[in-house]
């Protein structure tokens, strides 16, 4: 009895002295301190130098904290026991959190740098007028392949291309309803916001035709395993392709000519924000073109800002496979918020998908 | 006699193989300068050196530290007395369905748990943190510590109980020097699973947490998105070496302990 | 009644159960009773029995069934072994210990093992056997399922041999019975409940994998917890996802009423 108090008792007392050491740490870091911005953030999706330049230049403390998907971040902003100053969810989720007024409106005379952004990513559909948020990346959804692992003679313009029996066992979609879906309706000549029941049934049955060439549908291992050349092909986000293709040159993108998805990650200061007045100065922060153009250059992603454009290097910011031309662009969807029934049915669609047997 | 138990030996070598294999991929790795997890370049000690240059980490694995041992230690003196109210619990059926109750939690999509503690935590008005997350994780532990408490005491023979009080002892003294070191096996099987899950869980963490607070597996998670990075595995390795030291030291001073006790009692 | 009056042990035990099991339960039935807009509904019950989730659950169950035969042929031996190893109970921890480190991470090693270019791979190459598609299949989904329980099925199955008293196999040997004899007349039916408990442990939270669904395979399996997911993560229809979690609920119960009720039968028989 004595021993299990004893073991016991030593414990806490180790625990609590690891919780008294951690306090400590967090208070010499600067994490405890009222001077601090807490942004919500994709992982590794922001330069890190540049946090570290933005502490040095306000003095606040920036701490940053990662979600994996829009609905993660929505929860936790819904719940209300958080307090971020800032997230960057994409278009759909803002439009989401705008109805359910979860965002506080920006302050436009506190960034001065709105005017390096490309007038064509301001005032659409989903924010009208920027209200609540400011533009951070965009990109496309497409097709990565690897020519050296496919047979010869394949070549990728089109959607339907992923059909060819020559490619069994080669595809990786990526997980996400939307998406594969989207690319589907795509190649049927629909829109990837249809919501057309019977073009909804065909697409599905498209699907699983496609069944045999689909090696796996995964989440973010798939930049793992396309660069370390487990499959033939994949459909991805254009950064992710940008980031796979800096890791293994044989790969190579395309955004399919039947056209695709373009998304934006805009930055907004939810709700619950206690730094108000350091979130405006983070996000002008981010805008200023020199930081912009680095950022771009670290994450991969398609930067919103015109003269960060300029400042890129050419080879990145003349690629248009990652800046498409006028003519491919007026081809490209946003998704709209089709409401949450239609968003369940899609989900649906894509389960049953994900459950035909080859 | 030896050789007899050579293919049992080999059995056992390759079970343990096994369970070590993955482990072992992640520390040849972790020496890899060329920053991934396929295709060993050369040899480097870079990745060690990052773990010990960042502070937010190092905070981290503190914070998953603290949480295994304090919500494993408060489960595990919960988990006894669950135990021993499920064994006052004289009704076959009244029992059954306590225990049903109690293995809810054991066999609850961990999806589930995060959500529905997420929802009650924001009902009860508990800040998303180190509250919130150490609650969470006792709440989950509890059962299973009862689930291995249980067996030793349903072992442990009424008459043991009641000859004790007959001899004069109270309901405290019973309980101290009669019942918990009988079922002390249990009591630290119950201590060492509850260590286990919490160490292991990353879901319940991922929907519970908040405001800065992360323990290591939801900091992983977070990293994983670029494929993880080899100061992750640094880490990990790290620290399975220093629980591997820790586990085998502590058995064998633990050991020694028992049989000076025991010599000292045969004396 | 008068033992329960007594049973001051009860209160704060049944204060927890309130709180972290009765409580959740009562939301997710009560989530379970909404369709995704917010109203009252009885519609997800009936979207549970269409097709689509009735070949999820049958598909789960199968998966479970396999996962939990697979660890146990395989935990049986090995529990048994490790009962006759010098330091066992050092073993035994560290049989457990491998589960401390991150699973996320295990199981991107995995990936890497079970690769096109990796240790597997290179191994059949070795044995003459050639390179095959490991990752993603149901075998790799079953290898490393099994991995994650095996040490849940191995601890209840040592306790139990632990706790066998050796002077029953000796009684047995010196009454002539073989070796093969006296483990099936003497040790199997001396460890059921260690085995017993050992299945729930692993076949139950096996009906409800996720993650590893989508990394190890590729989600060409597909369980309810993978649905449960992402009800509650991706389309926010917590209703459909708390029904399907009510009827896992269930499932539950139900094993363990079966289970239970047998062990109740071999307690009279002693």
């Amino acid at each position: 009895m004595k021993q299990l108090v004893q073991i016991f008792a030593s414990v806490i007392i180790i625990a609590l002295g690891l919780q008294y050491l951690v306090v400590y740490l967090n208070a010499e870091q600067g994490y405890s301190g009222d001077n601090t911005l807490t942004v919500y953030n994709w992982g590794d999706y922001i330069e890190p130098e540049l946090i570290a330049e933005f502490e040095e230049e306000t003095g606040i403390k920036v701490i940053y904290q990662t979600f994996d998907s829009n609905e993660a971040m929505l929860t936790k902003i819904q719940q209300g026991g958080t307090t971020y100053d800032i997230a960057v969810p994409s278009e759909y989720a803002i439009s989401k959190m705008k109805e359910e007024e979860l965002l506080l409106p920006i302050d436009h005379s506190l960034i001065p740098n709105l005017k390096y952004i490309n007038p064509r990513f301001l005032d659409l559909s989903f924010d009208r007028g920027n209200e609540y948020s400011i533009p951070y990346f965009w990109g496309t959804v497409g097709i990565i392949y690897n020519a050296s692992l496919l047979p010869e003679g394949i070549e990728f313009e089109s959607w339907d291309d992923l059909w060819d029996d020559r490619l069994d066992n080669q595809i990786l979609l990526v997980d996400g309803a939307r998406e594969v879906m989207g690319f589907a309706l795509n190649s049927l000549g629909y829109s990837l916001n249809d919501t057309n029941e019977e073009h909804l049934q065909e697409a599905k049955r498209k699907l699983n035709e496609l069944t045999p060439n689909v090696k796996a549908i995964v989440g973010d291992e798939i930049k793992m395993l396309l660069a370390g050349e487990e499959a033939g092909a994949g459909v991805v986000w254009s950064g992710d392709a940008a980031e796979i293709m800096g890791e293994n040159e044989n790969l190579d993108y395309v955004i399919p000519k039947e056209g695709s998805n373009l998304w934006f990650d805009n930055m907004v200061i939810p709700k619950t924000a206690r730094n108000i007045e350091g979130a405006h100065k983070f996000i002008n922060f981010m805008l200023e073109p020199d930081n912009a153009a680095r950022n771009a250059e670290y994450v991969g992603y398609s930067t919103p800002n015109q003269a960060a454009m300029e400042l890129l290097p050419e080879e990145i910011s003349e690629d248009e496979r990652f800046y498409p031309d006028e003519e491919l662009t007026e081809r490209l969807e946003v998704y709209r918020n089709l409401g949450k029934r239609m968003l369940a049915h899609y989900n649906e669609l894509f389960l049953e998908f994900k459950m035909h047997r080859k | 006699m030896r050789n007899k138990w050579r293919p049992a030996n080999l059995y056992l070598v390759a079970v343990f193989a096994v369970l070590y294999a993955p482990i072992f991929y992640l520390m040849f790795y972790s020496f890899n300068s060329g920053g991934t997890m396929h295709g060993f370049e050369s040899f480097t000690w870079e990745w060690y050196a990052e773990v010990f240059q960042d502070t937010r980490l190092l905070i981290i694995v503190l914070n998953t530290l603290v949480i295994a041992l304090l919500s494993a230690a408060i489960s595990t003196i919960l988990g006894v007395v669950g135990a021993l109210a499920i064994t006052h619990v004289r009704r076959h059926r009244r029992r059954k369905a306590l225990l049903s109750l109690n293995n809810v939690l054991i066999v609850s999509p961990d999806v589930i748990i995060g959500a529905s503690f997420l929802i009650l935590f924001t009902m009860i008005g508990i800040r998303l943190g180190f509250t919130s997350v150490l609650l969470s994780h006792i709440a989950f532990s509890v059962p299973i510590a009862v689930l291995m408490i249980l067996p030793k005491l349903e072992e442990m023979s009424p008459t043991l109980v009641d000859a004790a009080r007959d001899l004069g002892a109270s309901r405290l003294d019973v309980l101290t020097k009669v019942i918990l070191p009988f079922i002390r096996p249990g009591i630290f099987a119950g201590f060492f699973m509850a260590l286990t899950y919490s160490l292991d869980d990353f879901a319940v963490t991922f929907f519970v947490t908040g405001n800065g607070y992360a323990t290591l597996a939801v900091e992983i998670y977070s990293r994983a998105r670029q494929g993880i990075s080899l100061s992750i595995n640094a880490l990990s390795t790290l620290i399975f070496l220093f629980t591997i030291i820790l586990v085998t030291g502590y058995y064998f001073i633990n050991r020694r302990g028992a049989k000076q006790v025991g010599w000292e009692a045969g004396k | 009644m008068r033992n329960s009056l007594k049973n001051v042990y009860l209160i704060p035990y049944c204060l927890w159960i309130l709180l972290f099991v009765v409580a959740p339960i009562v939301l997710i039935v009560y989530y379970s009773l909404f369709d995704i807009e917010g109203n009252f509904t009885f519609a997800n019950y009936a979207n549970f029995f269409t097709p689509v989730y009735m070949k999820m659950t049958l598909s789960s169950f199968w998966y479970a069934f396999l996962i939990t035969l697979f660890s146990l042929l395989i935990a049986y031996p090995a529990a048994y072994l490790l009962t006759k190893t010098k330091h066992k109970r050092l073993w035994l921890m560290l049989i457990i210990l491998p589960s401390w480190i991150n699973l996320l991470l295990k199981a991107y090693a995995f990936l890497g093992i079970f690769g096109t270019y990796g240790a597997a791979n290179a191994l059949l190459e070795v044995l003459g056997i050639g390179s095959q598609q490991i990752l993603f299949t149901d075998f790799s989904f079953v290898f490393v399922s099994v991995y994650i329980f095996i040490p849940f099925m191995i601890l209840p199955v040592f306790n139990a041999l632990e706790e066998m008293n050796t002077g029953l196999i000796d009684a047995a040997r010196d009454l002539g019975a073989s070796g093969w004899t006296t483990f099936r007349r003497v040790v199997v039916p001396l460890t059921m409940n260690g085995v017993k408990a050992g299945c729930q442990a692993v076949f139950i939270p096996a009906l409800s994998l996720f993650m590893i669904t989508r990394l190890i395979a590729g989600n060409r399996v597909i369980t309810l917890g993978t649905a449960i997911e992402q009800h509650f993560l991706v389309t926010q229809d917590w209703g459909m996802g708390a029904t399907i979690a009510v009827f896992l609920i269930i499932a539950m119960a139900a094993i363990m009423v079966l289970t239970g009720g047998r062990k109740r039968g071999i307690e009279l028989e002693k």
